[in-house]
């Protein structure tokens, strides 16, 4: 079970902030929370979207199973 | 020092602070970030940040500092949530033994922590809350020192 975090305008849009997802791979967990939300899937494939895995930056897919947290995050505006 | 801060905080008090007991260094430089009102059109700002990956990011931004000015030390101190316009949003100091690695320091941590620092903004204003991103000159900012490091 992967702690999910949603950040900026990413959290407006979904009306939420973190939950819990059970999910084997990143690509099946987007797929996931695209199919709840098509708005959010959207979003989250859009341009500048990054994803960090316990506070990794990855990019791609990669599996889950050894993850506790996946973080989408928006284009930062800096400080 | 890299600290993010749900409170409002003394800027001043922060400088004596971090000037306190150093015989050696010669030089303090700082930056105190103020949020701006602009004329109305902003009520509050709202900054969001990833604890731990903020900080772990700003450390990445110190980390270059340091390896390219003869830095001592620095302090950096930011806000998250609710921040009221004329309140500090950011405070950044550096010590070094002579004055230009001190103030170039300062320059290069504001550049980077205005562009690449992982926060999201948002601001408040009458009309409703619009999400912030960097400004093209935020960007101009930055490339200063990347045609430094070419040169």
């Amino acid at each position: 079970m992967a702690r999910v975090l949603l950040f900026g305008r990413l959290s407006d849009l979904a009306g939420w902030r973190e939950r819990e997802v059970e999910s084997p791979f990143l690509s099946a967990l987007k797929a996931r929370l695209a199919d709840e939300d098509a708005g959010l899937g959207e979003a989250l494939a859009g341009p500048g979207v990054q994803v960090a895995l316990d506070q990794v930056i990855v990019r791609g897919d990669a599996p889950l199973n050894a993850v506790t947290e996946v973080a989408f995050l928006p284009p930062m505006s800096g400080g | 020092m890299i600290r993010l801060t749900f409170d409002p905080f003394d800027p001043g008090a922060l400088l004596t602070e971090f000037c306190r007991g150093r015989s050696e260094v010669g030089a303090v430089a700082s930056f105190t970030g103020i949020a701006r009102a602009e004329a109305g059109a902003t009520v509050a700002l709202e900054l969001e940040a990833y604890p731990g990956f903020t900080e772990a990011e700003i450390g990445k931004i110190a980390d270059g500092a340091k390896a390219r000015f003869a830095l001592d030390d620095f302090a950096i101190l930011h806000r998250v949530g609710k921040i009221a316009p004329g309140e500090p949003v950011v405070f950044v100091a550096t010590a070094a033994r002579h004055r230009r690695a001190a103030f170039e320091a300062c320059d290069f941590l504001m550049d980077y922590l205005k562009s690449k620092a992982p926060f999201w903004k948002k601001e408040h204003g009458p009309d409703g809350a619009r999400w912030v991103e960097p400004r093209a000159q935020d960007h101009a900012d930055l490339k200063r020192w990347e045609k430094e490091t070419s040169r």
